[in-house]
């Protein structure tokens, strides 16, 4: 059973909460806080200790070494965004479910593990689904507000959309194939039209949860709506899963038509980055422009898988782990900002290094990794992710990538110029924010500043990441 | 620790001792000790690497030092430096030791200010001394993007506007460049072995000629776009006007050289045979910067606008003369690197302390200078004189070579460009002349001008150590064309080979 370590570990935990919830009295409850950061950072650090690969019922079930990074990678984005969340739980109205926050992301965490780690379409529908209802009612979690609950519902909506447009697709692939299992169908994949069609139906869903253009139009609305941290997390832990499995089941169950999928991608990483850039430089709202940022973002991810080699999956990884670690920072600046004032637009933070200078920084590194400038982690996985889709020769790609990221640099900078270079008559007063969103902070800084020039995490990932070919 | 590394690690260091002082007295105090001990060190550097020279050492590259840092990728912390890039960080460090005496009067912000321009230097000394082009890369965008801050909160003007246009069209250079070294890296072992950035080696293989044709117009119009290559150039004249003084200075000073030394160093040495084929278009576009900088002089009233455009004007000489492919032109053009480097310092330093006096950069509102700031008037003359190549200043050193070189082209393309190339000297000495005529001769146009006071000892130190850069070059140039030279032999063998 200690195949299945992450999962388990974080099913005790949720169960030792769950109890504790119970016992606690209705005025105590956000004594609940520090025990489960303490747990998960518990369960976080277990998970680095070497593990045991195998599987399980049968091969519905796989755990590799590169499964088990991915899920340390999730743990660790995780762990910054209960970190990050404790100053908005703290809040009067929210007091009562603090730890149905924590359970609720326990369990979409639970589900990202066991999509990530499956070995068959069922497990990894079961995962799939248990990663994103959850994230619906955290999304309506706010319910007093209108906006929050609309988030919930769309997502809600959508989610059920995708899943239904993704199992269609699962069931032509089984229908063809006769087999569920990714080992069975990948054996007896024969790319007849059918099948391609099943392919695309199961992108199409794939392309919800990633948010890839032009099944993106759900984002703005449900960021927009969802409390910050919430979309933070939606933002970074489960976009980072759902191209974790996508990219495992590209490599492995549509190895055969690798030529279709890779003109596919080829398409969408370049709509998506240049859709996702020119919205977010409309955007006054800090959420709505980081989710289409984030939008692009995506759109470079793509580029990793159009590479289709052991570089392009070592890139897609190290560059999710950068942009947790980035993105985390960015909405961990505007969540403190919005908790502590209760301000949201960009127009809102001119002059705000001149009150808050190490939080002002902090968003300029953010975004400076988002925006691949050195010496940032974000300049590495991005150059690296534009080296893996060279390497197949695709320069005139990764020429209008390179474009693209000025545009993003340009929406970036909009940011760092209201918070620098503007000045205000009412700038946001000076505040100390407590302690846990520092050390979340911290937690981003440390990594958007090391992962760059800390060569072994790269190579550590290319050792455990394979290629088509 | 290697001697080259310390470039980079002086620099850091003085931005963590100016973060940890307290008021601004002693954050002037760091980083000028610190930029004294990197201009210590960049003399030390060349008595040195004289010294290895003249004993002897004609290793192409010395002082390597090569440390591996992504294995599987094959990038390397890989540095070494020739006499070219012994020059230009010679150059680098007297200009942004002037920068931070001129700078000494910064109020808003200073902390900030001090380390954002030593941060841009650090990036400079880091792309002269790389031999990898992964770290040249990184430290270029490193140079590159402390500028946004610099214009944007402490500039004149549009600054707003200008920071924005400046990053990006720089940015939008660096991303021909990105996919220029990913081409050189994913053709850099023609014969299967393992792929690298590493520059020395790229230059000792062939790259197919096909290959070469597609990544040359990256490489060098991703360069120019900083070497203010015309059609690119638009960001330099709002970039300069706006700027404060000392990141004006530095900026022309010194990061425009980036450019130059970009496409000398990486798509005209790695790509011989494309910049044969290629190069004949780019030899018109910088001949239409060389000249139409300098007719864009002419028309300005703002100072600053003046100097901008003669900065076009003059780094356009440089691309030009690179582009000549041979020995001499190339020596001038390395020359001509480190004389408008110092010259376009001194002349920034200058209007900045002249706008700090008179508050205007109109020529036009002042007129009469000489006779109430006689020690910044005549520098400013000096500097004029340079700028249009008088025998005993820098200026003159290198344009007679650049343009003794071009004409060794029997061929009546070459000819007919270095003529109308040739032909921008008049048009300087037009503009220099004017501006030295309307603002420092004739009457005192404003009696507010009456009460300014003379240069401060920080700004003369600033003036002086300019001034004794241009005299020494153009008194004594040998020492320098010598010792570029040597450097220049690698690429002169790489070029005729691929002539042939």
């Amino acid at each position: 059973m200690l195949v299945m370590r992450h999962e388990l570990l974080l099913v005790i935990i949720t169960v030792i909460l769950l109890l504790v919830e119970i016992f606690l009295p209705k005025d105590q409850k956000h004594k609940i806080i520090l025990p489960a950061i303490l747990l998960f950072t518990i369960v976080t650090i277990l998970g680095f200790l070497p593990g045991i690969t195998g599987e399980l019922f049968g091969g519905m079930y796989v755990s590799t070494a590169l499964t088990m990074t991915m899920k340390n990678i999730l743990n660790i984005g995780t762990l910054i965004v209960f970190i990050q969340s404790v100053s908005w739980l703290k809040k009067e109205e929210n007091k009562e479910k603090i730890s149905e926050f924590y359970l609720l992301l326990l369990s979409t965490l639970i589900g990202m593990d066991y999509m990530i780690s499956s070995g068959d379409f069922m497990m990894f529908y079961l995962g799939l689904e248990l990663a994103t209802i959850p994230i619906a009612t955290l999304a309506a979690f706010e319910r007093y507000r209108e906006k929050s609950a609309e988030a919930g519902v769309k997502l809600i909506f959508t989610s059920a959309l995708s899943s239904g447009i993704l199992l269609y697709g699962i069931s032509m692939i089984y229908g063809t194939t006769g087999s569920v299992y990714f080992t069975d169908v990948k054996a007896a994949f024969e790319a007849t039209p059918l099948q391609i069609l099943a392919f695309i139906f199961f992108f199409a869903g794939m392309a919800f949860k990633i948010a890839i253009v032009p099944f993106h139009l759900w984002i703005a609305d449900v960021y927009e709506g969802a409390p910050i941290n919430v979309t933070s997390y939606l933002s970074v832990i489960s976009k980072g899963a759902a191209v974790f499995i996508l990219m495992i089941i590209l490599y492995t169950v549509f190895a055969k038509i690798a030529i279709i999928w890779r003109d596919v991608l080829y398409v969408t990483s370049i709509i998506t980055m240049t859709v996702g850039n020119l919205f977010a430089i409309r955007q006054r709202n800090i959420k709505r422009f980081l989710a289409f940022s984030s939008i692009a973002q995506a759109g470079f991810i793509l580029l990793g898988l159009i590479g289709q080699s052991q570089l392009g999956m070592t890139t897609v990884i190290y560059f999710v782990l950068i942009y947790i670690f980035s993105n985390l920072a960015a909405f961990g600046v505007a969540g403190i900002i919005a908790n502590v004032t209760g301000k949201e637009t960009i127009d809102d933070y001119d002059g705000f290094y001149r009150t808050n200078p190490l939080l002002s920084l902090t968003m300029m590194l953010a975004l400076f990794s988002l925006a691949g400038i050195p010496p940032v982690a974000g300049f590495f996985g991005k150059f690296f992710l534009f080296a893996a889709a060279a390497q197949k020769g695709f320069y005139i790609l990764v020429f209008i990538a390179v474009l693209n990221t000025i545009i993003s640099l340009y929406y970036y900078l909009l940011v760092i110029k209201a918070m620098f270079l503007n000045t205000s008559d009412q700038p946001i007063g000076y505040f100390r924010s407590d302690n846990y969103t520092r050390i979340g902070l911290l937690l981003c800084v440390a990594g958007i500043l090391v992962i760059g020039f800390a060569s072994p995490v790269y190579e550590f990932i290319l050792n455990l990441s394979y290629g088509l070919y | 620790m290697d001697f080259l590394t310390l470039f980079i690690v002086i620099p850091i260091i003085t931005m963590i001792g100016i973060v940890l002082v307290r008021d601004t007295k002693q954050v002037k105090i760091v980083s000028a000790v610190g930029m004294t001990l990197q201009l210590i060190n960049s003399a030390i550097l060349i008595i040195m690497f004289l010294l290895q020279r003249s004993a002897g050492n004609i290793a192409e590259i010395l002082f390597i030092k090569d440390v591996v840092w992504y294995p599987s990728l094959n990038i390397h912390y890989f540095v070494g430096v020739d006499g070219v890039s012994v020059a230009m960080l010679g150059l680098t460090s007297i200009v942004i030791f002037a920068g931070i005496f001129a700078s000494w009067e910064v109020k808003d912000l200073t902390k900030e200010f001090f380390i954002s321009l030593i941060l841009l230097s650090t990036g400079v000394y880091g792309f002269f001394i790389s031999l990898d082009l992964f770290t040249m890369f990184l430290f270029y965008e490193v140079a590159v993007i402390p500028m946004y801050l610099l214009i944007g909160i402490w500039g004149s003007g549009p600054r707003h506007y200008s920071a924005m246009k400046l990053t990006l069209m720089l940015m939008g250079g660096s991303a021909f460049i990105l996919v220029g070294l990913l081409g050189l890296y994913f053709n850099s072992n023609p014969t299967g072995g393992p792929l690298t950035f590493d520059l020395i080696h790229i230059s000792k293989i062939h790259i197919p000629l096909n290959i070469q044709l597609f990544f040359f117009p990256f490489l060098f119009l991703g360069f120019g776009v900083l070497g203010a290559l015309y059609p690119f150039h638009t960001w330099s004249p709002d970039g300069h006007a706006s700027a404060p003084t000392a990141v004006s200075m530095l900026h022309a000073g010194v990061l425009m050289k980036l450019g130059g030394y970009g496409c000398y160093r990486v798509a005209v040495f790695l790509l011989p045979d494309a910049a044969h084929q290629l190069g004949w278009i780019f030899l018109i576009l910088t001949t239409i910067s060389v000249i139409y900088g300098a007719f864009g002089a002419i028309w300005q009233k703002d100072l600053k606008y003046i100097n901008a455009y003669s900065s076009v004007s003059h780094c356009g000489l440089v691309l030009f003369a690179i582009l000549m492919f041979n020995k001499t032109a190339m020596n001038g053009a390395i020359i001509q690197m480190i004389s408008h480097g110092i010259m376009t310092a001194l002349f920034f330093a200058l209007i900045g302390m002249i706008y700090g006096r008179t508050h205007t950069r109109l020529i036009n509102e002042m007129g009469g200078l000489m006779k109430v700031m006689p020690f910044l008037a005549v520098a400013y003359v000096i500097g004029g004189l340079a700028s249009l190549g008088l025998p005993g200043f820098s200026g003159f050193v290198a344009e007679m070579t650049i343009f003794f070189g071009a004409f060794q082209h029997p061929d009546v393309f070459h000819r007919v460009v270095t003529i109308i190339a040739c032909s921008s000297i008049v048009v300087t000495a037009v503009y220099i002349l004017r501006v030295v005529g309307i603002l420092l001769m004739g009457k005192i146009r404003n009696d507010h001008f009456l009460e300014i006071r003379d240069a401060k000892w920080h700004e003369k130190l600033s003036v002086g150590v300019l001034i004794f850069g241009i005299t020494a070059i153009g008194l004594a140039p040998l020492w320098l064309s010598d010792m570029i030279n040597n450097g220049l032999t690698p690429i002169i063998t790489r070029l005729l080979a691929a002539v042939q």
